[in-house]
């Protein structure tokens, strides 16, 4: 085959290929059984976009061990659980607090309260005496009565706890015994028989999940540690629904823009500055949601759309240099070369000492800055990668296609 | 060929007096310090239609029974902020409530909520201070060993120059300084410091070709031969940018611009501030 014909194959399979990835990831595809999700689907979005509380908890005392606050952090798990929620995250910042994140919750108050219980657990005789303890109780699962098809809580008790409510079951036969977080009654079951074998049922939760909330409580039993809200935030359900389609309609049309403007003032290395550019945002956005699976939240749009305005630079300093080179009389396909060359030098500093700060605050800083380094490095990585291979691979395929000879097309 | 660094006084003094102007205002008046740093609490309410200056006076009034030196403010076209530092996680629903049965609002719950300690704010100041402080000091190494020293010292006091020059767009306009000033402020050191290296780079490459007769030509001449780059790159920036300005909702915009006028400037100082520095400080010294 002749050069020609090879660098025309070569360029057209990997534009349509370009454009086909780019349809599939926005919109997905379904093949048969099949079906890949677009890019949107399988993005995680951060509480500012879902909505939901957001609490930062500090741990009161000082020097407290580090199995301490992992335990707590493992109790105050069960207790946003309990609020019935998935997707809840609850992780321990580096300044040793708590954070807890409750998307399609607006109730800061209750869930507060909910995680700010001090936990103490006691089961309570009729005359408001206490039985057995948090502390007597080894697990606490959820099953189903046999006979009733109902949900259950089934109670393990340590030997201690045993001997107390085996007593105390005998004492108070046919009589309430109720379950008491703190001073909220959150069960109030009948004792229906004596119990010597420490395991202990309680009935009459509605469903499944209310079975599952009790279980929890009773097992997240007392927090260790006394815990103050330093940062209560709640995103209302108003603000995400607006915040996502006007980010899409930004990011449309300030991309498109870009791109016609790569069009209309390089011409044809333009339009490759745009197929390259399609390559870079897929890259960064598929990094980002597969790699470093993180979420997506409104100032991480932000530094999204902001890093594909400056990823085309790369390519902006190539195509001067190319038309700097053309105006000195040499041929298509040195002054592409030349090109690549002059400008390597120049996005290669530029570049690093760009991710030279990003890697200081990735290594020093806190919560928000070091994610926003993370985006800073990852995009200018890959529009340095992105404008080196792609843009150069295309150019140079397309420039031997011979298809446009005219200089003026690369703007000489 | 463009005439830059013949009219260095120029440039210095346009920069100098909106740095000045903008310091003094920062003494006078402040920063608007947001509840990230100084702690406190914010309620945003999506009114229904635009308040006027009467709704305003009477969620004032509202507010004021729970916070009597709470700040009432509209943001966007129907967003209303409350800042306070004495309301409490469990008073912003009743809040809330008085205000929604009010206006009769429709939204059941308010828009955003935040409360934050002061002890977060100090930490996240200090973190942001120290953390940009050594990712300078790291450039400034990289640029002298891969440049020169007097390189270096020309892009860091560019970089100065559009930090502050981003620091008075949020004392002119008194928008409130939030983590995302954190982000702003290091998304402009960025890309000040890439474009001023693209610049520099032309320097160097063509004082080792000799292309020009003199020093003042080749400054002038590498700047306008990167012109149209960083006219471009500058654009294509402010394209996404200023698009997220016009459509994005309140705390986007508040965003969005500081970051337009800081890229501006970051552009402005690779050619007006860097390289006329550059240019002074080695003129003297040979001369």
């Amino acid at each position: 085959m002749q050069v020609k014909t090879k660098s025309r194959l070569k360029f057209l399979i990997s534009s349509v290929l370009i454009v086909l990835f780019a349809y599939i990831l926005s919109s997905g595809l379904i093949v048969g059984d099949y079906k890949i999700s677009s890019i949107g689907e399988i993005t995680k979005l951060g509480l500012d976009l879902k909505g939901g509380v957001y609490i930062e908890e500090e741990i009161k005392g000082d020097n407290v061990s580090k199995e301490t606050i992992e335990r707590t952090k493992q109790l105050i798990e069960l207790r946003v659980n309990a609020l019935g929620v998935n997707e809840s995250v609850v992780t321990v910042t580096q300044q040793n607090r708590i954070r807890i994140e409750i998307p399609g919750v607006y109730d800061a108050e209750n869930a507060l309260k909910q995680i700010g219980k001090t936990g103490k657990l006691t089961f309570r005789g009729p005359n408001n005496d206490i039985v057995i303890t948090g502390e007597d109780i080894k697990d606490a699962t959820v099953g189903v009565n046999q006979q009733t098809n109902q949900p259950v809580v089934q109670l393990k008790l340590n030997e201690a706890g045993t001997k107390k409510f085996a007593e105390a079951t005998q004492k108070y036969l046919n009589q309430v015994i109720s379950i008491y977080m703190d001073e909220e009654r959150v069960s109030a079951p009948v004792v229906k028989s004596v119990i010597t074998t420490g395991e202990a049922i309680i009935e009459g939760s509605k469903d499944i999940e209310e079975a599952k909330r009790l279980a929890g409580i009773i097992k997240s039993g007392a927090l260790p540690v006394e815990l103050v809200p330093a940062t209560v935030k709640t995103i209302g359900p108003s603000l995400g629904a607006d915040a996502i389609p006007t980010s899409k309609k930004a990011a449309v049309i300030g991309i498109a823009l870009v791109m016609l403007f790569m069009a209309i003032y390089y011409r044809v290395p333009g339009i490759i500055a745009d197929l390259a550019l399609a390559v870079y945002i897929m890259l960064t956005m598929l990094i980002f949601t597969t790699v470093l699976k993180a979420t997506l939240t409104l100032p991480g749009i932000a530094g999204l759309l902001l890093s594909i305005g400056m990823a085309v630079d790369a390519n902006v300093l190539i195509f001067e240099r190319i038309k700097e080179e053309l105006k000195l009389g040499k041929s298509l396909r040195t002054a592409v070369d030349a090109g690549f060359n002059r400008a390597l030098p120049s996005i290669l500093d530029s570049n690093i000492t760009t991710i030279i700060a990003g890697l200081v605050l990735m290594w020093l800083g806190a919560g928000q800055v070091k994610g926003f380094a993370l985006t800073l490095v990852t995009g200018v990585v890959c529009s340095m990668f992105t404008a080196i291979t792609v843009t150069k691979f295309l150019l140079k395929n397309f420039v031997n296609s011979n298809w446009i000879d005219n200089k003026k097309m690369y703007g000489a | 060929m463009l005439k830059v660094v013949e009219r260095t006084k120029i440039w210095f003094a346009i920069s100098l007096s909106i740095i000045i102007v903008g310091m003094l205002m920062w003494a006078f008046k402040g920063l608007n310090l947001g509840i990230d740093f100084k702690g406190g609490t914010v309620v945003t309410v999506k009114m229904d239609k635009e308040p006027d200056n009467g709704v305003l006076e009477e969620i004032r009034k509202i507010s004021a029974k729970y916070d009597s030196s709470s700040q009432v403010q509209k943001v966007g076209t129907d967003e209303v902020t409350i800042r306070g530092n004495a309301i409490t996680d469990e008073q912003i629903p009743q809040l809330y409530k008085e205000i929604k049965d009010k206006f009769n609002l429709k939204q059941e719950k308010p828009r955003y909520t935040d409360r934050i300690g002061p002890s977060i704010g100090k930490e996240l100041r200090r973190n942001a201070i120290y953390s940009s402080l050594v990712a300078v000091v790291l450039m400034l190494i990289y640029i002298s060993l891969r440049f020169e020293f007097r390189f270096g010292v020309a892009a860091v006091i560019a970089l100065i120059h559009d930090v502050l020059i981003t620091i008075a767009v949020y004392v002119f306009l008194q928008i409130p300084v939030n983590s995302s000033f954190v982000a702003a402020i290091l998304t402009v050191l960025g890309y000040s410091i890439n474009d001023t290296i693209v610049v520099f780079d032309r320097i160097r490459e063509n004082s080792k070709k000799g292309t020009f007769n003199n020093r003042r030509e080749l400054v002038n001449g590498s700047i306008s031969q990167t012109l149209t780059r960083s006219i471009n790159t500058v654009l294509t920036t402010l394209f996404t940018i200023t698009a997220l300005y016009i459509f994005g909702v309140s705390s986007i915009k508040e965003f969005a611009l500081p970051l337009i006028v800081g890229i501006i400037s970051g552009t402005y100082s690779s050619i007006f501030i860097a390289s006329p520095i550059w240019y002074v400080w080695t003129e003297k010294k040979t001369a």
